[in-house]
């Protein structure tokens, strides 16, 4: 097994809102190695957004963690032989500090599926540029090569020059024609997909030791979406970089991800190898999940199994486990009174279900 | 589908062309066109759905918008066969474009649309009720009490409770909205229906339902689909048929599992090459395409593709390749069809 990097250890996070206080994360654990991909599935609202933004301690008010930890392996450089790890705390670390600030976008970056809708610059006056472009998004004022520079020389020290000329290479890798033209243009002049292809630069120029990404392809076409996968996979060869990438698309989960984590309303419902995920799942949900999906290939009219119901309020969660309203393999007198716990049920093989428990 | 019986053609389309002007300057002197639509032409039969999948920006939804004159088209003709103009009753073929405002309103009855976007296309102020009943309104059928009993027939069969029909757009999810949608696009019982997107805002176990209930609705109604969409697998499971766009023209149309197992265009092949395939152990050869999508002002001489084709001859950058039915129903516009062999999926 690989080196671990980020070790998250029964998150909590909770949103107190006027109605009542949502568990938009409850009790979850995962590590994510060097050199290989987390992904991370489920459906909307089931917190896997708040998740990686907890990694990078900036879940958006009202939202707290409340519980757990989420220790960063950090590489110190010694001056002898090779390289030591220094666990960091990140929940422990003040949220608008140096330390993080280090870490978040030049160590850890992100990229966010784009909101189609605005170009508002969404950054404050006082916070670091550099760091507003790569957590954020393009400010709209400005050439896309400058931000790119500024990014790239705040985590990498290196000089203008060549800070540019990474730029123009990390445009040219993420498919983006005459680079060295279009690294003077402002984002207005880009489409939708090439802004995200720039934004996927942009992360990528810091040679983060972690990537999470979260729905970066879901706007963009499959050609280009083909080319931003290459380019994260080609990366991550070359650099050991980590990659959480979360996604409802179980299509680039079974390309990209070496390990898999299913969640559902806050809580991971199941964990294990892609492989394992794909081929026996065992969490009616994952199973559930994978039969709705149409598939390219053999032609066949049969309706697409589809999971009943809705994903319930998060105010009024149903008791014991809270798939039971919708699962096809719903125990009554279990499943509608008791916790599943988290069981293993094969190697690196995990599920929260009462079917693989004896009670 | 082979065991499906083939129904008659209700729209034939041909040789569509909508040009937007690009205009400039204090006068707006007209210096350019963006070619949205340019030259399309495809069929769907009774009772089918035709998928129409291609790049953002290739103008499927132009094409589509384009045919129910919601766009005035530049050129090309859209026969739609409807019984409304003739005198004994017996369904004719009539072109769209030649019909005048009152005639085209009567038209629209048998011609519906879904939008892709649930919240931006139901307007925020009127209750699920006004909603549905709209249509039956505007065509002055939403009269008298039957009215209510129709809107709460449509929203049973699009499986929402019709207690729920005072309440308005934002206290429904997502997948309810677009059901609502759905109700109210089958308020005038249409033939044909636009679906422009229907699934792809939505989580993948709604989607599965939207979809299972569209399937329904066709076999009840006798609907044609027209589906647009980017989403290759959906595409698929949906359709019967599949035309794909590429910057404005269709280069290949087929039916579905032919066009996804024996691709006769390169670009068709590309993009299937491009999906992502759900299953680890799948291997799958990618052929990435050169550079950019055309652009659709400025497009390259001959054919739109040969810049980014792997293929490409010196024919293909002289000429404008012909859309022909190189197999039985099995239409593709390139110049070396007949001569490659492609991998479908």
């Amino acid at each position: 097994m690989s080196e671990p990097l980020v070790e998250v250890k029964d998150l909590k996070v909770e949103f107190a809102v006027r109605d009542g206080i949502v568990h938009a994360v409850d009790g979850v654990s995962f590590t994510v190695y060097r050199g290989r991909t987390l992904g991370v599935i489920g459906e909307s609202g089931c917190g896997k957004s708040v998740t990686a933004k907890a990694i990078l301690h900036m879940v958006p008010k009202p939202g707290k963690i409340t519980g757990g930890e989420i220790i960063y392996y950090r590489r110190v450089r010694n001056d002898g032989a090779g390289q030591t790890t220094e666990p960091v705390n990140i929940i422990q670390l003040d949220p608008d500090g140096e330390e993080i600030r280090k870490i978040r976008g030049g160590e850890i970056a992100m990229i966010f599926q784009e909101p189609m809708s605005s170009l508002t610059p969404v950054y404050t006056a006082g916070s670091h540029i550099g760091e507003a472009v790569t957590l954020h998004r393009l400010i709209p004022v400005r050439k896309i090569g400058d931000q790119m520079v500024e990014t790239i020389q705040a985590h990498r020290g290196v000089s203008k020059q060549e800070a540019r000329e990474i730029a123009i290479e990390m445009l040219r890798r993420v498919g983006i024609p005459k680079p060295q033209q279009r690294v003077d243009s402002y984002p207005h002049q880009l489409s939708g997909g090439q802004r995200q292809r720039v934004m996927i630069a942009i992360a990528l120029s810091c040679e983060p030791a972690m990537l999470i990404a979260d729905e970066p392809t879901t706007a963009l076409d499959v050609s280009i979406e083909a080319q931003i996968l290459d380019i994260m996979r080609e990366l991550q060869e070359t650099t050991e970089m980590a990659i959480m990438f979360i996604t409802h698309n179980l299509g680039v989960i079974a390309e990209m991800a070496d390990e898999v984590c299913v969640m559902y309303m806050g809580k991971e419902v199941e964990q294990a190898s892609t492989v394992e995920i794909f081929y026996q799942p065992r969490h009616p949900y994952t199973q559930a999940l994978l039969k709705s999906i149409p598939r390219v290939g053999r032609k066949s009219r049969e309706r697409l199994a589809s999971i009943t119901g809705m994903v319930p309020d998060p105010f009024h969660l149903p008791p014991g486990c809270v798939f039971h309203p919708r699962c096809p393999d719903y125990m009554p007198g279990k499943c509608d009174h008791l916790m599943p716990s988290w069981t293993q049920v094969g190697e690196g093989h995990w599920v929260r279900c009462l079917l693989y428990e004896e009670v | 589908m082979a065991n499906k019986a083939r129904g008659d053609i209700l729209l034939d389309v041909k040789g569509l062309k909508k040009y937007f002007p690009i205009q400039r300057g204090i006068l707006r002197r007209t210096v350019g066109y963006v070619k949205a639509v340019d030259d399309v032409s495809f069929f769907v039969r009774e009772g089918e759905t035709l998928g129409l999948v291609g790049e953002s920006g290739c103008g499927k939804t132009t094409a589509a918008r384009t045919i129910i004159r919601l766009y005035e088209p530049t050129a090309g003709e859209v026969h739609f066969k409807t019984n409304r103009f003739s005198a004994d009753g017996r369904p004719k073929m009539v072109n769209l474009l030649e019909l005048d405002r009152e005639q085209m309103k009567l038209v629209r009855q048998e011609i519906a649309m879904i939008f892709q976007d649930p919240v931006g296309s139901l307007n925020p102020r009127m209750s699920v009720f006004d909603i549905v009943a709209e249509p039956l309104v505007i065509h002055g059928k939403g009269t008298g009490p039957e009215t209510e009993e129709t809107v709460i027939q449509l929203l049973e069969r699009v499986g929402l409770r019709p207690e729920h029909m005072r309440r308005y757009p934002h206290e429904f999810s997502g997948g309810q909205r677009q059901r609502i949608g759905i109700a109210r696009a089958l308020a005038l019982r249409p033939r044909l229906v636009f679906c422009d997107e229907p699934v792809s805002a939505l989580d993948v176990s709604i989607q599965a339902q939207t979809l299972n209930l569209l399937q329904d609705l066709q076999a009840d109604f006798n609907l044609a689909y027209v589906f647009v969409a980017h989403d290759l697998s959906v595409v698929q499971h949906i359709s019967d048929r599949v035309a794909v766009m590429y910057v404005g023209k269709v280069v290949e149309m087929a039916d579905a599992e032919e066009l996804y197992l024996n691709p006769l265009h390169p670009y068709t092949e590309a993009l299937l090459s491009a999906v992502p395939k759900p299953d680890p152990l799948y291997k799958s050869e990618r052929i990435l395409m050169q550079g950019d999508v055309a652009d659709p002002s400025n497009p390259p001489p001959g054919c739109y593709f040969h810049p980014r084709c792997q293929y490409a001859g010196d024919i293909c950058s002289k000429q404008t390749p012909e859309f022909r039915e190189l197999k039985p129903d099995h239409w593709v516009a390139c110049h070396r069809a007949d001569e490659l062999t492609l991998k479908g999926v």
